[in-house]
């Protein structure tokens, strides 16, 4: 019954860890831990926020309870552009479709990890995806396909995230946009990096990595013809659809 | 439901609209897969799915970003393929940009 070993050697579920799905305080700690590796980059993106933010005329409190309650960095910033003193019904329309666009690869994500998550008691769940980003998405499944089951996990990224995105965002909007070129430290590579190299445990084999090409063919495709921020999803239905309609071996 | 709208400050209005939107997509693929019937079909697309999810982020990314980018995924993945330790990665690839990109290449 040993089929699944959590192991200690990738640092991404220790021998401590609970197969079974389940919550621990342990867990909390290796989701800080596993976080890290952004927080410079996250530094950086909520002070950008913060400077833009002022720029656009919002007060320190709006600037604040928007990181703080839709804790979504790049629909915030995408608002930021469109934001104005004279609200109608139709920019309020535009601005709910924008943010939809921009997060429906939340939608994808979170389905992702439904086989995992469908474990945890319905309250956890709720502040877990209150907290959900794109480093608690990629940061979960390493967990996940290294045999760990702990909710604590993502708890621990957004517990670690979630302050630290609202409060980085005061001394930008104090000190205005007078700072460095973040791409200069590469902070604007970090996601991406992180979110292809958990290509690698994720492997199965030439076969199963089809539906993946179909995903960023498409994708690609969306962006280039100007599919706005929808390249995302567009991509990651297509591959989706390519892996249920492509059976993963010929006799299966 | 207008008229609590209109009797409410804009701003707070927006941000309620922004945060509740966001939520939605938060909730909705774990909600949504809790109720679909995992068929065959259905559970191949969701093993396909994170996979997809990376290739659809991280390819349109690269390939506006340019060169060094692209060098320094292909470089963190053979890190990562070689030593399987995600830090080491990381590092490498942000080595390489960062002196890349300061060679001003």
């Amino acid at each position: 019954m040993n089929d699944i070993q959590p192991e200690g050697r990738d640092g991404a579920g220790p021998a401590t860890m609970t197969v079974r799905p389940g919550f621990s305080w342990a867990g909390v700690l290796l989701g800080m831990r596993m976080v890290m590796p952004f927080v410079p980059g996250i530094l950086t993106f909520a002070t950008v926020y913060g400077a833009a933010a002022a720029a656009k005329g919002l007060t320190l409190g709006q600037t604040l309870a928007m990181s703080g309650i839709v804790y979504a960095g790049l629909s915030q910033m995408v608002v930021l552009q469109i934001w104005t003193e004279n609200w109608t019904l139709a920019s309020l329309g535009t601005i709910a479709i924008l943010t939809a666009a921009i997060n429906a690869r939340m939608i994808l994500m979170g389905a992702s990890l439904q086989p995992w998550l469908k474990h945890a008691p319905v309250p956890l769940n709720a502040v877990n995806l209150f907290l959900f980003t794109d480093q608690s998405w990629v940061i979960g499944l390493r967990h996940y396909e290294s045999g760990g089951r702990d909710f604590g996990v993502l708890l621990g990224v957004g517990l670690l995230t979630w302050p630290l995105w609202v409060m980085a965002a005061v001394p930008g909007f104090l000190a205005g946009a007078a700072m460095g070129d973040p791409a200069r430290f590469g902070l604007d590579l970090v996601i991406p990096i992180m979110f292809a190299i958990m290509l690698v445990p994720l492997w199965r084999g030439a076969r199963p990595a089809v539906p993946w090409a179909v995903g960023g063919l498409v994708a690609l495709i969306v962006s280039e013809i100007g599919g706005g921020y929808l390249y995302i999803v567009a991509g990651a239905v297509a591959g989706g659809l390519a892996g249920a309609f492509l059976p993963e071996k010929a006799d299966a | 439901m207008l008229e609590m709208l209109r009797a409410m400050p804009a701003d707070v209005v927006v941000i309620a609209v922004m945060a509740l939107t966001t939520y939605a997509c938060r909730i909705s693929g774990v909600v949504l897969m809790s109720v679909v019937t995992v068929t065959p079909p259905v559970e191949r697309a969701l093993k396909a799915l994170p996979g997809s999810i990376i290739m659809a982020t991280v390819l349109p990314l690269v390939a506006k970003a340019g060169p060094g980018a692209i060098i320094t995924l292909v470089l963190a993945l053979a890190v990562m393929v070689w030593r399987r330790n995600d830090l080491l990665a990381l590092g490498a690839g942000l080595a390489f940009i960062v002196a890349w990109r300061a060679l001003g290449l």
